[in-house]
């Protein structure tokens, strides 16, 4: 990849101290098929082998990417990983808007393979989504993308094909802007989280088909019951656990996969790696977190340090200070710090359902480290997660007989009036297990385990895209779908029908229309469409934000703007990867 | 295993198995229409009030009565229910409590006489069972409620605004698609990428083998090993099935048989089971064609009930609860009750006519991992009516606790 010129704007950060024995970095592989063997190369030897925390930068408008099998290790045994030139996560792509890029991907693996463009607009045959844009990248041969940038901002990378996303293939894409920035800053970081596990990604699925509360160790024990009859008394500890026990639901259901098999990658650095990104005391520094895990969103703080949030997925916001924020699979925020004393800070994320975190360290020189904090106290899910707006109504008796939920955080005043939910007849079968008649509507709650904390956690509705709408015209027409499951089977499904049975949503070209989602489950899930935005709108069908990723919290409707102007068949998903590959999936032409 | 009394209500017994019979289709058909008596209830957790408790109502589990008549009417469930009280607070009453709290909430114009029916929607072949009878309820009139399309039964209450007309409310689970749901096709038509198979998406086939106890049993008057075991293959909703329990004592096969089902998803939490049974150990084989239903009752129970029916008239019938209850993440005690019922005695097997035997076990695991668990534990097991006066004419235990040891596998 001669035109490719490498620069690294991450500056000097050296490697960490690091405990060997959990994540020691071997890096051996096969450049294509032509290498034989496996054995420790030199970092010399290698065009893309770097250490954890020096992810390789590549920019301009030519890109060669190839991907094969790496082995790596983050925890104490060699796995191997599906890679894009070698690292994990990838090498960040640098791009500027209004340029024409090329990206010549080949592939070395044995299996078919895929690199879509997470949230770049782009022609559909260029979206990298195998069965949609094109029949993948067979074994051995090269695709070469190219579009043109129509936009700036934080984006990222990665296979569209089978759990390859799982496997580590995934990296950073930064478009710069053709103007100057916005918001400048002395330095600029990607904070790339992600998800690991040393088991084969079909395996975890496998198991969550067979026991989908596998991952789940912070299940309700009888310990836990006689602790909440003594702290609350035996009536209220019996109606905490009444409704859920009732519905055969679990409270603790945050997350299909945990900290059980996963590490938690910063980086493509494990916690004890402990990234470090350098600053000096006073300067601006902007971090562009990217959640690309697979099955983990994470609550990411540092303490000590505001955060001023300047753009969502990409697009620049007015800037909101916040102690923290969640990040849900495939999202990304950009964020400038400013420390003004010459100490470490801890960079913190934390799995939505405290199994573990991803930890970093911003501090003036290499080697230092603040305290790490401990992780939040696990919450078990509220009634609002289970009955929206309906939790609110039975103020009567319903919240004495629910003690130690925490409505707090929610603007109850500012509520807007539940509209009316249609179900689809399709989700009243064996896929679903819930429907919520009257879903929560406000945009104000952080969400389960955030919510009156203590601190200024960034919601939804503190998200105003700059610039407002980019298409100014009201929508003419709504499509209502419902995000919908069976956890106890772990089936996946908008209105009850998986991908394999279901037919394509159609958007007729050019048209402006309104997508609105209902949460009938008990868990997040973040949609992604592919190839338009999603513009995300408050609950009086104002716009709010511009997304392509947006996440529905449980018992949650949510509606969102779409401007069908990009003709062809787009992915339309969850992403988080065992949901969509469950079927909660679909394809939406336009045409 | 020792019979105290002959059994002097075998009728009883045929009457029971023949509800049973009669049930088990009915309670299968009760879940896919599961909505009959419950649909407009606003927060119906249990929504299939006929289905889930159909299986237990008629589980027959008279594990340490010295009738079998009495207890096998008398839901035996509330003795399970009671055995994991402190995790799973079953309290039925106190299920209610919650019920009307929401419902005075949300819903003033509601009839808490139904919402009553609806936790404990007694299927109509038993008497309202668990002691907590609703005076002037009418559990007979249950089935025939539709709430769904009960008017004036607007529950919209957003906060701060009393109802909102338009706003039916269903059940939380389960349920019928109102008259009004819409359509979830938005293709206008237009046909699927025509490499739409290159994604799996939720079609992808899968399996599993669960040996949920493979132990050594100690008791006072028999050694031996016994088994019980479960596999599936299939896609979300119909899979083939195949379970096989048994027993060996001194060295030879005692008792063991072997199913193979369609099991056919039809519920959220229930499926129903069609297939055959072949008994096999000691005494002439027997093979059946075998119906049920098997499914997560709520508080988590996990619910089987299969009917038999051989050649020559033979009818049997097999109920299995269990339930875990967690210490800890991975030390969980595994309640277990099975009974089983032949319609016809058949003594080359040691088999009299009602129900035949019942066990109860109480087996504490530890979750090593998930898939491998070594467990201890007490079985109780007990041989009744004609079964038990046969055992005894072969001066074989009708009553017996058994320690066992064993361990549970699952790939």
């Amino acid at each position: 990849m001669p035109p490719s010129k490498e620069v690294n704007v991450n500056p000097f950060s050296p490697l960490p101290a690091v405990d060997l024995s959990r994540r020691r970095f071997v890096q051996g592989l096969a450049l294509g098929g032509a290498v034989a063997g496996l054995g420790l190369l030199r970092p010399s030897n290698v065009w893309a082998l770097t250490s954890p925390g020096q992810p390789t930068v590549l920019s301009g408008t030519d890109f060669a990417l190839d991907i094969a099998e790496t082995a790596v290790n983050f925890t104490g045994a060699l796995r191997p990983a599906t890679t894009v030139n070698g690292s994990v996560p990838g090498p960040l792509l640098r791009m500027r808007e209004g340029t024409t890029v090329n990206l010549r991907v080949t592939n070395r693996l044995r299996v078919p393979t895929s690199i879509h463009w997470h949230g770049i607009i782009l022609p559909f045959r260029m979206d990298g989504v195998p069965g949609l844009s094109f029949d993948g990248i067979a074994p051995g041969e090269s695709f070469l993308y190219r579009f043109q940038l129509r936009q700036s901002g934080t984006y990222w990378y990665h296979s569209h094909s089978g759990f390859q996303e799982q496997n580590a293939l995934y990296g950073p894409l930064v478009v710069e802007p053709a103007g100057p920035e916005r918001y400048p800053a002395d330095r600029d970081y990607v904070v790339m989280l992600n998800d690991w596990t040393d088991e084969d990604p079909e395996r975890i699925y496998a198991k969550l088909k067979k026991q989908s509360d596998y991952y789940n160790f912070a299940q309700p024990t009888v310990p836990d019951f006689f602790r909440d009859v003594r702290a609350k008394g035996l009536g209220q500890a019996l109606a905490m656990r009444r409704m859920w026990n009732e519905m055969r639901m679990n409270p603790t259901d945050l997350s299909d996969v945990s900290g059980h098999t996963y590490t938690y990658l910063m980086n493509g650095t494990a916690p004890a790696g402990n990234w470090t990104g350098i600053f000096k005391p006073g300067e601006k520094i902007r971090l562009r977190f990217i959640n690309g895990s697979s099955s983990t969103i994470f609550d990411v703080r540092i303490p000590g340090l505001k955060m001023t949030v300047i753009a969502a997925d990409g697009q620049d916001v007015q800037p909101v200070p916040v102690d923290e924020f969640r990040i849900s699979a495939a999202e990304t925020y950009d964020v400038i710090v400013e420390p003004q004393e010459a100490r470490a800070y801890t960079v913190f994320a934390q799995s939505i359902d405290r199994s573990g975190y991803a930890r970093g360290t911003l501090a003036p020189r290499a080697g230092m480290e603040a305290e790490v904090p401990a992780l939040d106290r696990r919450r078990w899910l509220d009634t609002q997660d289970m009955m929206g707006a309906m939790s609110h109504a039975d103020h009567g008796g319903g919240h004495a007989a629910m003690p130690g939920m925490d409505h707090a955080g929610v603007d109850h005043g500012g509520m807007a009036p539940a509209p009316a939910v249609h179900h689809a007849r399709s989700e009243y079968g064996p896929s679903v297990d819930m429907h919520v008649d009257m879903p929560r509507c406000n945009l104000d709650d952080p969400g389960i385990g955030l919510r009156d904390n203590g601190r200024r956690v960034l919601s939804y509705a503190d998200l105003h895209t700059i610039g407002g709408p980019l298409d100014a015209r009201e929508p003419g027409r709504e499509i209502e779908l419902h995000l919908t499951g069976n956890m106890e089977r772990f089936m996946w499904s908008f209105d009850g029908i998986k991908y394999s049975d279901a037919k394509p949503i159609h958007f007729n070209t050019g048209e402006r229309l309104r997508i609105v989602l209902v949460n009938d489950t008990m868990m997040n899930h973040p949609i992604h469409l592919h190839g338009m935005w999603s513009e995300l709108e408050n609950p009086h069908g104002q716009f709010q934000a511009r997304k392509h990723t947006i996440n529905v919290q449980p018992a949650q409707r949510i509606s969102y703007a779409v401007t069908a102007d990009a003709p062809g068949r787009w992915a339309y998903h969850c992403h988080l990867l065992y949901h969509m590959e469950a079927g909660m999936f679909r394809e939406v032409v336009v045409a | 295993m020792s019979m105290k009394r002959r059994i002097t209500t075998l009728s009883l017994h045929r009457r029971l198995l023949a509800a049973l019979l009669l049930a088990l289709p009915l309670a299968a058909a009760a879940q896919s229409v599961p909505a009959a008596s419950s649909s407009a209830a606003p927060v119906a957790m249990d929504a299939m009030p006929g289905m889930d408790r159909a299986g237990m109502h008629h589980t027959p589990m008279p594990v340490s009565a010295s009738s079998t008549a009495e207890p096998a009417a008398k839901a035996p469930v509330k003795k399970a229910k009671k055995l994991h009280a402190p995790a799973a607070p079953s309290a039925a009453p106190a299920g209610t409590q919650r019920m009307h709290h929401m419902d005075h909430g949300a819903m003033p114009p509601m009839d808490h006489g139904s919402m009553h029916g609806m936790d404990h929607g007694a299927p109509p072949a038993t008497p309202a069972a668990g002691g907590h009878a609703m005076p002037g309820m009418d559990h007979q009139a249950m089935p025939e409620m539709d709430h769904g399309s009960m008017p004036g039964m607007d529950h919209g209450a957003t906060p701060g605004t009393e109802a909102t007309p338009g706003m039916a409310m269903g059940p939380m689970q389960g349920g019928r698609a109102p008259a009004d749901a819409r359509s979830g096709d938005y293709s206008d038509g237009i046909a699927a990428s025509p490499a739409h198979g290159l994604h799996l998406h939720g079609s992808a086939p899968a399996g599993m083998l669960l040996i949920d106890q493979l132990e050594a049993f100690h008791g006072r008057d028999a050694n031996g090993q016994s088994w019980e075991a479960e596999g599936w293959y299939g896609n979300d909703n119909d899979k083939l099935w195949l379970r096989s329990e048994g027993e060996r004592s001194g060295g030879k096969l005692e008792d063991a048989s072997l199913e193979a089902f369609w099991n056919r998803n039809v519920a959220t939490f229930w499926s129903t089971q069609l297939g055959v049974r072949h008994d096999f150990g000691a005494g002439p084989t027997r093979n059946w064609a075998a119906f049920g239903v098997q499914g997560l009752a709520p508080y988590w129970f996990e619910v089987e009930a299969t009917a038999y029916v051989g050649p020559a008239g033979r009818t049997a019938a097999r109920l299995r609860a269990d339930y875990e209850l967690r210490f800890t993440q991975r030390l969980i005690l595994q309640p277990e009750a099975e009974v089983n019922l032949y319609g016809r005695a058949d003594p080359a097997r040691g088999i009299g006519s009602g129900v035949s035997d019942a066990a109860l076990g109480l087996r504490l695991r530890y979750d090593i991992r998930r898939e491998f668990a070594p467990y201890v534990g007490v079985v109780w097991t007990r041989r009744f009516g004609a079964t038990a006066s046969l055992a005894r004419a072969e001066h074989q235990a009708v009553f017996d606790r058994q320690w066992v040891a064993g361990v549970r596998i699952w790939f």
